[in-house]
């Protein structure tokens, strides 16, 4: 039971960190709760759907398409999150408005919220299609404390998750968009790494160097909080040069993009939340 | 300088192809590895296949040299590791990490 407990926690919490950090950068936008509820339901869905075809998937492209799904279930979460963040430094006035004007219909943020709602959807579907699988296999194997052990791991998931979302309210509302779109480009900028990680695996990309550094003696890989930071801000004990590539350059163009396209994201999130959203200009931005 | 990184980001796989790489094999049988030590060569890029025979999928997984697959029922899959080096790597089962148990030893 507690092997069950153990897996399905940490896969729960590889998810449930991601549908934090979208939980928290949608604060204040109305029918938020539908678009992630939905993006979960979705992603359980699709989860169920992988682990149906995985033997399909892995079989496909002479032996990489394991890889290849993944990286491109990667890549299509960066790119969501990617045109979020920049949505967000120049619309991110419009939103701080909008927690304030209680009971507006926010027609403004659907587009992007629909993008996170897929990245919900794409976090749930990777992580749960591995929870499938190996509860499939548990379930021909006859293991014992089946429901409990998945009970306690999503529990114990998603209570983290949790922990950490009421962890980030705690962030003053004149900081917090800053903030939460900070988090959310480590973020694209850490799967994006783990995207390169399965093409090098899959050898369609050279790695550009092994473990360029070595720190798994101060925090391993496999540790729960090696597993979380690497979740948050893509933590890698020991590197490959092309992962280090791939951060890099998905962090640079986040932040090119906010300063060219939107102004920077700190201006955009700070001046509705410290002058009090009241300014009749702000209107007119919609 | 960016314009050159994103040239080499194209031209660079077809370099990593044309080399063949050395391949060592991995059975899965009852939950556990065999063999649950395996030699390879150090600063090498290696191929390991992995082979289920078990009626459960399982995942084969390291976070030493960070690589992880599922390998389904009665199939086999194949990696790329590598190059590493030389030392010892752990690796594991992610589905049962109780039994399915290995060493890569890079020398
Ligand atoms: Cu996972």
């Amino acid at each position: 039971m507690w092997g069950i407990a153990l897996l399905v926690f940490r896969e729960v919490l590889e998810a449930a960190l991601i549908v934090t950090i979208v939980a928290a950068a949608t604060r204040g936008v109305a029918r938020r709760g539908w678009f992630i509820g939905g993006g979960i339901g979705l992603g359980v869905s699709g989860a169920l759907l992988v682990a149906t075809f995985a033997g399909a998937i892995a079989g496909a492209a002479s032996g990489v398409g394991q890889e290849l799904f993944n990286a491109c279930v990667l890549f299509a979460a960066v790119l969501m999150i990617g045109w979020h963040v920049i949505w967000m430094s120049s619309h991110g006035r419009e939103l701080a408005q909008h927690m304030k004007a209680v009971g507006g219909a926010v027609q403004t943020g659907a587009s992007s919220l629909s993008l996170l709602l897929a990245v919900v959807a794409l976090a749930v579907l990777r992580e749960g299609s591995e929870v499938v699988l190996f509860l499939y296999g548990m379930m021909a194997g006859g293991a014992d404390g089946l429901v409990r052990g998945l009970a306690i791991g999503i529990a114990g998931g998603s209570t983290v998750g949790f922990l950490l979302y009421f962890g980030l309210l705690r962030i003053p509302l004149r900081y917090f968009f800053t903030a939460t779109n900070w988090m959310l480009v480590l973020l694209a900028a850490g799967l994006a790494s783990s995207a390169a990680r399965y093409l090098v695996q899959a050898n369609l990309l050279p790695e550009l160097g092994s473990q360029i550094w070595d720190s798994s003696w101060l925090l391993s890989d496999g540790s729960v909080l090696g597993k979380m930071l690497h979740i948050l801000i893509g933590y890698d004990a020991r590197p490959s040069g092309i992962q280090l590539v791939f951060y890099a350059v998905v962090v640079i163009a986040l932040m090119l993009g906010t300063r060219l396209l939107g102004g920077s994201p700190r201006q955009a999130a700070v001046r509705p939340a410290s002058k009090a959203a009241a300014a009749p200009e702000l209107d007119a931005v919609v | 300088m960016k314009r050159f990184l994103i040239a080499a980001l194209f031209a660079l796989p077809l370099v990593a192809i044309a080399t063949e790489v050395p391949m060592f094999t991995l059975t899965i049988k009852d939950h556990r590895y065999q063999p649950t030590t395996l030699k390879v060569p150090a600063d090498t890029k290696i191929k390991i296949k992995v082979i289920n025979n078990d009626s459960t999928p399982e995942e084969f997984e390291s976070s030493d040299f960070s690589r992880e697959k599922i390998v389904m029922p009665n199939s086999s899959i194949e990696v790329f590791v590598g190059p590493l080096k030389a030392g010892e790597y752990k690796f594991f089962g992610d589905f049962h990490q109780d039994t399915a148990q290995g060493v890569l030893i890079a020398e």
